[in-house]
């Protein structure tokens, strides 16, 4: 470096990147976070886009930011307040100024500061001129008008000009961070493959912004983030709704079945439909389907005909897909149904993140309709969590529901490559057609399940639906006896399940005064806030379910280890009221969020504090 | 037609244990027995049968076959069939539906599935009214129908499968009556030869709701002039002595008189199933009494590529360029660092 820059060392940084929702912030983000994950830093994102693909521009509802938590220690959430925010129009400043650390960097773009922008980002003036922004170190860069001059001589058209200004912001915190560029080079060269004069346009302004940043005097210091320590290993990032993907074909070759993969296109889980698609080289049956019913239907009848049925979707289409979960539930046949989970209801927050469908998958079918429920908790794990929906759902020949949630289907974290051979085994319960005196709906006694005996294979003909059936035979019975038989074994071939599953765990105190208790996409802001006090020496522990329906067999012995149960979700008590349904020897406390928005750690923090002093 | 059963099959082998339970007269009964005929003189072993349903009285056929079976829920039967078809395109598929199932509340199923041709068959029950829900209009029903849900009269207009599922770009449409199960056998089994989605339209009788609603064009004694049969290849005769036949005048279709004004067989129309273009098809599908014959039999007949043909090719093809051999290659495939 040329000229004297104090370089800080940072445990860890959080950034945001902001502009219009055409501003390229998302790539600008995901650019930032590969290179800083090549380096060996753990992290977390938080892409956080509007609803609409491109709202008004200039607008607060068109803002799109990407959130990247970067450490040299472990990181388990993207972050609370940013320490750089890049904001490239007024409004991009407006929705995230709230969210920055006080004395944090604020990086503007100067040229999109005028009259215009600032009445539609709804500032009474020039927000650069008056003191709001005394508590921050204001950085204003002709970011749009330095593209253009460094463009001029490359003959490409104007509105390639424009689209390059992302790189010069990318240039420049890539100098703050002492981030190398080659990561981000190999990436453009990859996607302008066909258009090297983009190439070079694009390259050629990502060193600008770094030149930039590195000349002008108003960038006094720098930081870096040291690489974190991590386990040994071959790591990736990864999202979690390409793990969960590449949990679903992991399950499928292991237990050598057919994947079978149903969906109609929701937000915030289609990217999982774009995920298999690419991978039907290991004979994955993808089907985008007319609706969600229909989505669900045909991975149940591809079930039924030995195959591994999935269907995905979000809140709104999992109301739709009731019927036919119910159709799964009384035919016993394996069906996975993924639910990434958005604000609601009815169509509610597309984008935004939430954890309101949890009454829904529990109970939110006719008749006594009991299915498993397992929820991932971080980006990386819902690579397992995807498998183990699919081994639950098999080997219980039943529904499984797989939740997630729009923040963790979306964010990303460097994941330590697992293998095949890592995986459990699944034991696939088939009829075999020697079978002597086959009945569909004989059971195995001690897990009740029945067998899967598929379409083409002699000595096994028979015929199933959705009327009630008889025991043994699953001919068509309404006798009230056996109907409120088959209900019972029903509920109890799913309570068996918790035969199967791991025992929960404790983070932080295994005892003492106070318990978190959490579930699915939360862990991270829950994890880091316990361990944390818990590090001051505070007697508080966390305990955050995976395992849903059943619950784990050991809750009760956990919860009679601490003096005061909070149970802290996304919603308005949906986990806190099943937990005082299943567990009623215990006394819930709760905290809620219905923002759109996971937790912060401070106002967890908070929280958690204010229970511990009180007596 | 070529008669196969080299394995000679019984009708009995394709019929289940369990009582049929519907009402006395339906012409459920004729259709039941003529799907058994029809796979007995097919080569096909019953565990190589799935018949898969909706709801409503006909949904309730799979449990009389001796097949594998699925009973589904209401108007999705033909989403439940694609994921068996699609799991195991060996299987045979046979999709169980009615007026009411496949056209109301399974509509959108409905034309996907005539657009896709996936190779299953599709038998619609039209009895142009509800039957298991006891007596209410449905959409095929005509306007002006007194049923217990409209006491005033239908207001609602009703379409025709046919039409619908032309329009859909359905490949194999054929149409038949519940009285002749020795024809509506041969139909089932032309269209389990069928490569793609064969829709079969049953006039079906509902001797409870809507008895004899199809009586003006199926009743026996004047049945040969209000249905034509149609034959791929042969010239569109009709009527008790052979006299009457369809021709093309301009843009319509009109019902002549051989030896009438000089018109000769020459001058009639000559079915052709496999024409693509379906304009004529949805022409002869549309006739109804008393102004045309209803069109009986295979009307249209057009190959092409299926649905689960077009599914695996594209597996072929991945597997064929892909790089990832194993899933480890994908999980360990990109951007990727070695943590020592």
């Amino acid at each position: 470096m040329t000229k004297e820059t104090v370089v800080n060392e940072l445990d860890r940084v959080v950034i945001k990147f902001a502009g219009d929702s055409g501003d390229g912030m998302q790539l600008t983000g995901s650019q930032f976070t590969d290179t800083s994950a090549m380096l060996g830093n753990d992290l977390a994102t938080f892409p956080d886009y509007p609803a609409e693909i491109r709202a008004p521009q200039g607008t607060v509802a068109g803002v799109s930011g990407f959130q990247v938590h970067i450490g040299k220690i472990t990181v388990y959430h993207p972050g609370d307040k940013a320490d750089v925010l890049v904001a490239m129009n007024p409004a991009a400043l407006k929705a995230n100024m709230k969210n920055v650390k006080t004395g944090g960097t604020i990086i503007v773009d100067i040229d999109n500061f005028t009259t215009k922008n600032f009445d539609k980002a709804g500032f009474d003036s020039d927000p650069l001129k008056n003191d709001l922004l005394k508590d921050y170190s204001v950085i204003e860069v002709g970011i749009t008008s330095l593209t253009k001059e460094c463009l001029k001589d490359i003959d490409i058209d104007g509105k390639s000009v424009t689209r390059s200004k992302n790189m010069f912001a990318l240039g420049m915190v890539y100098w703050m961070f002492s981030r190398p560029l080659d990561q981000t080079e190999k990436f453009l060269e990859t996607k302008f493959a066909k258009k090297p004069l983009l190439i070079e346009a694009n390259k050629k302004v990502l060193y600008a912004g770094l030149h930039y940043a590195e000349t002008i005097e108003a960038l006094a210091s720098s930081y870096t983030v040291l690489p974190a320590l991590y386990e040994s290993g071959l790591y990736r990032n990864i999202s979690g709704n390409v793990a969960l993907a590449w949990g679903l074909i992991t399950a499928a070759i292991k237990s050598k079945r057919t994947l079978f993969f149903g969906s109609y296109p929701i937000t915030p889980a289609s990217d999982i439909l774009h995920e298999v698609a690419k991978h039907k080289h290991f004979g994955a049956k993808i089907f985008q389907a007319e609706d969600e019913i229909a989505a669900a239907a045909s991975a149940i009848g591809a079930s039924f005909a030995g195959a591994l049925g999935v269907t995905s979707s979000s809140g709104p289409g999992i109301a739709l897909k009731g019927e036919a979960i119910g159709l799964a539930v009384m035919t016993e046949l394996p069906l996975v149904v993924l639910n990434i989970q958005r604000g609601g209801p009815s169509t509610g927050l597309p984008t935004k993140t939430e954890q309101s469908d949890l009454l829904q998958v529990l109970f939110g079918r006719n008749g006594e309709c009991p299915a498993i429920v397992i929820a991932a908790s971080t980006p990386a794990n819902c690579f397992d969590f995807a498998y183990e929906a699919c081994r639950l759902s098999i080997e219980h020949m039943t529904p499984v529901f797989f939740m997630s949630d729009g923040y963790l289907g979306n964010g990303a974290e460097p994941w330590r490559i697992k293998s095949l051979d890592d995986m459990p085994e699944i034991r696939v319960p088939l009829a075999d057609k020697s079978e002597e005196d086959f009945q569909p709906y004989r059971r195995n006694p001690e897990t009740l399940v029945r067998k899967w005996a598929v379409p083409g294979t002699p000595n096994l003909v028979h015929r199933i639906g959705g009327l009630e059936k008889e025991d043994i035979t699953g001919n068509v019975s309404y006798d009230p006896l056996n109907h409120e038989f088959m209900t019972k074994i029903r509920a109890e071939k799913i309570s068996k399940v918790a035969d199967n599953i791991p025992e929960l765990t404790v983070d932080g105190a295994q005892q003492g005064d106070l318990l978190v208790v959490g579930w699915g996409g939360t862990y991270g802001h829950l994890y880091t806030t316990v361990t944390e006090m818990h590090a001051e020496g505070k007697s508080i522990g966390l305990a955050h379910f995976n395992y849903i329906n059943p619950l784990p067999k050991n809750t009760d012995e956990i919860f009679k280890k601490f003096k005061k149960i909070l149970v802290c979700e996304l919603n308005l008590g949906q986990f806190v009221n099943y937990l005082r349904m299943m567990k009623q020897d215990f006394k819930y406390l709760q905290f809620n969020k219905v923002q759109g928005l996971p937790f912060s750690v401070a106002e967890l923090k908070d929280q958690f504090e204010n229970l511990l002093e009180k007596k | 037609m070529a008669v196969e059963n080299v394995k000679a099959f019984k009708k009995e082998d394709f019929s289940s244990d369990q009582m049929v339970r519907w009402c006395p007269g339906c012409g459920d009964y004729a259709i039941l027995r003529a799907m058994q005929v029809a796979l007995a003189q097919l080569d096909r072993d019953p565990e190589d049968y799935v018949f898969v349903s909706g709801i409503g009285c006909s949904s309730r056929f799979p449990y009389y076959m001796n097949t594998y079976g699925f009973h589904s829920i209401h108007g999705r039967a033909p989403a439940l069939a694609l994921g068996v078809k699609l799991a195991n395109p060996d299987l045979r598929v046979w999709i169980i539906t009615g007026d009411g199932d496949g056209l109301s509340i399974g509509g959108n199923h409905f034309i996907h599935a005539m657009r896709r041709n996936l190779d299953v068959n599709v038998i619609l029950f039209n009895n142009e009214i509800y039957g298991l829900t006891k007596g209410q209009y449905s959409p095929t029903s005509k306007l002006g129908i007194v049923t217990k849900s409209s006491p005033q009269g239908s207001i609602e207009v009703p379409f025709s499968p046919a039409e619908l599922a032309l329009g859909a770009k359905c490949n194999y449409f054929a149409r038949v009556a519940d009285n002749n199960p020795k024809y509506m056998a041969s139909i089932f089994v032309e269209a389990e030869k069928f490569r793609g989605t064969s829709l079969i339209e049953i006039l079906q009788n509902c001797p409870i709701f809507n008895d004899k609603i199809h009586e003006p064009i199926v009743g026996r004694d004047h049945k040969d002039d209000t249905m034509i049969i149609l034959e791929h290849g042969k010239p569109m005769v009709f009527g008790k002595e052979r006299k009457k036949g369809i021709r093309l005048n301009g843009l319509k279709l009109e019902v002549v008189t051989i030896g009438e004004n000089g018109i000769t067989e020459e001058d009639l129309l000559v079915h052709d199933a496999h024409e693509t273009d379906p304009t004529l098809h949805t022409m002869l599908a549309r006739m109804t009494v008393p102004e045309f014959p209803v069109a009986i039999g295979v009307i249209r007949q057009v190959k092409g590529s299926t649905f689960n043909d077009r599914v695996d090719d594209q597996i072929a093809q991945s597997k064929a360029i892909s790089s990832f051999k194993t899933m480890d290659d994908v999980l360990r495939g990109g951007v990727t660092w070695e943590v020592a």
